[in-house]
């Protein structure tokens, strides 16, 4: 009650917006639900806009206090603009937007990904110094087992391993652990949606 | 009319205010142990202290779908941080990889700071947006983590295989890192790389375990109510699927 007399606003729209859309989906008031849902995909178009200023504006704020990395937040500052007025001026279809997106956006994504890939293997082989629990213990055991029977070892496959263990762990054990992991993210998805239809909780700043 | 829909939302619900009267009459809260909350708050008092901070990460789900409610746990864990650590030189910082998500973690911030009468400490860079595709999100935060004297690393939201990037930058530091997606393949990346991965619905206890309130401590009895009944309707199911094909 303190915080609703404090942000009336705010929180009878989040409440009356929740309850609008849940109780469409009850009702099959598909006309109500399709209506809503439409303010809140142009909210978040908006707030798409609202990103790329935020970032920009943390990146400015970097360059004018000159810190370490000041280089990279001007560099970033002018790809940002040259790509908004290439994009916005030509259209998101015309090659020199798609030169950009091919020769700029996927080589800079892959090359993280490659590295993705090296800090995986780095952490795996860490994970039994850092945890030398059971649990740690079965993850390096599985991770080692689905990749040696996931391809031929210097031309032969290794017995058992890819026909008999590769299949029974990704298909039974892995199958149902990922099952059970994610009837438990539903259920703590359905839980803070409650909580927030009932205004227990309140992520929008009331 | 969805009847199962409205069952399982008047079941839960009813559950929920259940167990939060329970709580009202009680004394202490009878919640199970989960070592890295308990890490997290050494580490927050450490933060206040040493005058470094804590990043929260709450990842980059779209607002519109149902994993929003990883991003919305990640801002009430935000929230309790930013309160406890509100007498720390540096403040907690948040990043996100969705404009919108930046905007909620601002004004959850602001609200914080302004019930505690410290509005002053509030900046709008507290609440920034590091990227707005997977990977660029990663690179960005990479270089928070690195630059901004982060004593700790909070990943609370939607990831993908992303956040072993992130996670690997708070290894590199030697800082806890405490981490939780949603994803399937952002558990199996966490659980590698981050110092403590949280598995499955342990992500939603985030803001019960930091003291977000009886609401909260009643949800998670909720979900437990609610994962026996799941976990006895498909055993009975099973059994009658057998007992049906014997039969037949």
């Amino acid at each position: 009650m303190k915080s609703f007399m404090k942000s009336p606003v705010s929180i009878s729209v989040a409440l009356a917006g929740g309850w609008l859309i849940l109780l469409a989906y009850i009702f099959d008031l598909d006309a109500l639900r399709t209506q809503v849902l439409g303010w809140v995909v142009l909210v978040a178009a908006a707030g798409l806009l609202l990103g790329v200023l935020n970032l920009a504006a943390v990146h400015f704020g970097k360059l004018r206090s000159g810190t370490r990395n000041a280089l990279y937040s001007f560099l970033l500052i002018i790809s940002m603009f040259i790509t908004f007025v290439v994009v916005a001026t030509l259209g998101p279809g015309h090659e020199a937007s798609q030169w950009i997106f091919t020769n700029i956006q996927l080589p800079v994504e892959a090359s993280l990904m490659a590295v993705m890939a090296v800090t995986l293997v780095f952490a795996a082989a860490r994970l039994l110094s850092r945890r030398t629990d059971l649990f740690a213990i079965l993850f390096v055991v599985f991770a080692v087992i689905t990749l040696a029977g996931s391809g031929p070892l210097l031309g032969f496959n290794i017995p058992l391993v890819g026909d008999v263990l590769r299949p029974w762990v990704t298909q039974v054990l892995a199958g149902a652990g990922a099952r059970g992991i994610l009837i438990g993210v539903s259920l703590g998805t359905i839980a803070t949606g409650l909580r927030v239809l009932l205004a227990a909780d309140k992520p929008y700043g009331a | 009319m969805d009847i199962g829909m409205l069952f399982i939302v008047m079941l839960f619900v009813g559950v929920m205010l259940f167990f939060a009267n329970q709580a009202r009459r009680q004394k202490g809260r009878n919640l199970r142990d989960i070592p890295a909350f308990y890490k997290l708050q050494g580490a927050l008092e450490v933060a206040v202290e040493d005058g470094t901070r804590l990043h929260v990460a709450i990842g980059r789900s779209d607002i519109t779908s149902p994993q929003s409610a990883a991003a919305l746990v990640g801002l009430s864990m935000l929230r309790r941080i930013a309160t406890v650590a509100s007498e720390s030189d540096n403040p907690p910082v948040s990043t996100s990889g969705n404009g919108l998500l930046a905007i909620l973690a601002q004004d959850t911030l602001r609200a914080t700071y302004s019930q505690l009468g410290l509005f002053g400490a509030f900046e709008n860079d507290l609440g920034r947006v590091t990227g707005l595709t997977p990977f660029s999100y990663a690179a960005g935060t990479i270089h928070l983590i690195r630059d901004e004297e982060v004593s700790g690393n909070v990943m609370a939201g939607t990831f993908g295989e992303e956040a072993a990037l992130i996670a690997g930058a708070g290894e590199r530091r030697q800082i806890l890192t405490l981490a939780g997606s949603d994803t399937l393949t952002g558990q199996a990346v966490l659980v590698a790389t981050a110092h403590e991965p949280l598995i499955g619905e342990e992500l939603y206890a985030g803001g019960s375990y930091l003291g977000a309130g009886a609401m909260h401590d009643a949800s998670l009895h909720a979900q437990d109510v609610a994962r026996w009944l799941v976990a006895l309707g498909l055993i009975g199911g099973a059994l009658l699927g057998l007992l049906g094909g014997l039969a037949g």
